[in-house]
């Protein structure tokens, strides 16, 4: 037992107290577990939504990227930016039409506004499978950081299973209040972590960001620039589009929406966060500074580089601190998809197939369910072998396939039927997994496009391929009812 | 209004466009390589649109609670 795991055990139980104690004098109905009675104000709100940017996708996937990619990792400043830009239309009218029909899930969101229960099955079977290399994504960050902290004390298989049980009882004691507390106290943490870390080991090692990059330029020429092919501008392109698009589709992220009280706050937070994203600045410094002083991590081993570093620098109590705002960014995004994953599969694919069941045996159900995901994620987690940006990419590729039918749902008069929006998404999602299982590019099945084409983003073909599908499915069976129609103009 | 908020199209036009006309690296800019400020920048330049259009949008003038629709 070293001094950066007594911190980091300290830390993660006072979490789970802080977890336990947001839910006294509450009676956790669904409603109130899932989006919390639908009563934060701006700066909880705020909070949840920016919950995504730091998650321990950023703080060590991010710097992961820096360290072994370089240029490509900038993706992640571009397009949470641009998508708060766009959220400043796109969320209030999603809020208030989920407000006045008291929603509670993204997959009700769909089912009501094309009258289809079935749509609402799909997308959230969709969601849940779009969240489970999410869900992965933090476990594999909590193993990265106890067993890095730990200095190989505790083996990274033991550390994902601590860590899973810890995400799995707060979730199933505290649901999204719980959540929200900690929500602050990370927030906190990693921007004080993060910046610190980002700002003084580039001056320690290098003396200076111009420095550190002048010798990176020097030690791998073109690594901070994009690539002319593979990751290359193109790449950068599509990665950002598809990303951008799907920031809010996500399932929690539908639910954080939700938890607000008031519209206005997405419009105030569509000009504050796009700022609040340039501290991921500050883990792209880390990972840089890592590349000439801790050489040679390789693959997935690339998310260690900025707690290598940090030890490699700092005391082990330190460490500690590091690996403590590590853990509650795994901790709390971990709990919020946790929420939303078992949530929607109680509430979204069992009851319209049972809609006898009372709400009290569907609440009882989502809670049951919690430790059932914990433990498929804790399995792929283990499988492993990809780097934590990837698996985000995978996930994103999945759930930016809700996009076309989402906003077509916000037109005044929608141009897709249920038959189009169902198709459309199907299409999207199974090019995405075909592509992804058989590592087929698209270079080998259009062989005929040129062979820059093989550098887009897998999501953001299959997006197009889902529009396309969607467009002519709805063509096609909107037809029919328009023309028996005709007589009244 | 509605003139200013076009001026959010322009962070879109910098980021996905006109980045791949300065992919490179010199000069370093505040020290970061040049592609990588020319996207912060335009995320500062997008948050001070968003800023802008929040102050001039008659949908966020009114007391609390009042979120009716945007007819001035």
């Amino acid at each position: 037992m070293n001094a950066a795991l007594v911190v980091i055990g300290l830390v993660t139980l006072g979490a789970l107290a802080l977890g336990v104690a947001a839910r006294r004098g509450l009676r956790m109905t669904l409603e109130q577990w899932t989006v919390a009675g639908r009563a934060f104000g701006a700066p909880l709100v705020f909070l949840l939504t920016a919950g995504e940017i730091y998650t321990t996708f950023t703080f060590l996937g991010g710097s992961g990227w820096a360290y072994g990619r370089g240029a490509p990792t900038f993706y992640i400043l571009a397009y949470g930016s641009l998508a708060y830009f766009m959220s400043y239309w796109l969320l209030p009218p999603i809020w208030r039409y989920a407000k006045r029909e008291r929603l509670l899930s993204q997959s009700h969101f769909f089912a009501r506004k094309y009258d289809s229960p079935w749509l609402g099955v799909l997308v959230a079977v969709v969601g849940v499978v779009a969240l489970v290399p999410y869900l992965v994504l933090q476990f594999q960050g909590l193993g990265i950081i106890v067993s890095v902290a730990s200095y190989g004390a505790i083996s990274p298989a033991w550390a994902i299973w601590i860590g899973a049980a810890t995400v799995t009882i707060y979730v199933m004691i505290s649901g999204m209040h719980g959540v929200a507390w900690n929500a602050a106290a990370k927030d906190v943490l990693i921007l004080a972590v993060v910046v610190f870390l980002g700002a003084y080991l580039p001056l320690r090692y290098y003396g200076g960001f111009g420095e550190m990059f002048h010798a990176i330029d020097a030690a791998k020429p073109g690594f901070l620039a994009f690539k002319p092919t593979g990751q290359s501008i193109l790449w950068f392109q599509s990665t950002v589009i598809l990303t951008a698009l799907g920031f809010f589709m996500w399932p929690h992220a539908f639910s954080a929406i939700l938890t607000s009280r008031r519209e206005r706050t997405f419009r105030l937070n569509a000009a504050l966060l796009p700022l609040y994203q340039l501290i991921l600045l500050f883990a792209f410094f880390c990972g840089f500074a890592a590349i000439l002083q801790v050489p040679g991590l390789s693959g997935p081993q690339a998310d260690q580089a900025l707690l290598r570093l940090s030890i490699q620098t700092f005391d082990p109590w330190f460490v500690g601190v590091i690996g403590a705002a590590g853990v509650l960014t795994a901790l709390v995004p971990g709990s919020i998809i946790l929420i939303s994953a078992a949530t929607l599969v109680a509430n979204d694919v069992i009851r319209p197939l049972r809609p006898d069941l009372s709400d009290s045996v569907v609440a009882t159900t989502a809670r049951a369910l919690v430790p059932v995901f914990a433990l498929i994620a804790v399995y792929f987690t283990l499988e492993g072998g990809q780097t934590l940006v990837a698996l985000l990419l995978m996930g994103y590729a999945f759930v930016t396939q809700l996009f076309p039918a989402l906003v077509c749902s916000l037109l005044p008069r929608n141009p897709l039927t249920k038959y189009g929006a169902a198709a459309g998404i199907v299409v999207g999602v199974v090019v995405v997994a075909f592509v992804s299982q058989t590592k087929v590019g698209f270079a080998d099945l259009l062989p005929f496009l040129p062979s820059r084409i093989g550098d887009v983003n897998v999501g953001f073909a299959a997006l197009i391929l889902n529009a396309l599908a969607a467009a002519l499915v709805s063509g096609a069976t909107r037809r029919a009812p328009a023309v028996a129609a005709e007589p009244s103009p | 209004m509605s003139a200013v908020r076009w001026l959010v199209a322009l962070p879109f036009l910098g980021i996905l466009v006109g980045t791949a006309f300065v992919n490179r690296v010199e000069p370093l800019v505040l020290g970061m390589p040049f592609v990588l400020a020319w996207i912060v920048g335009w995320v500062v330049v997008g948050a001070a649109a968003m800023a802008l259009v929040y102050a001039l949008d008659p949908v966020n003038r009114g007391p609390d609670g009042e979120e009716t629709g945007g007819q001035p």
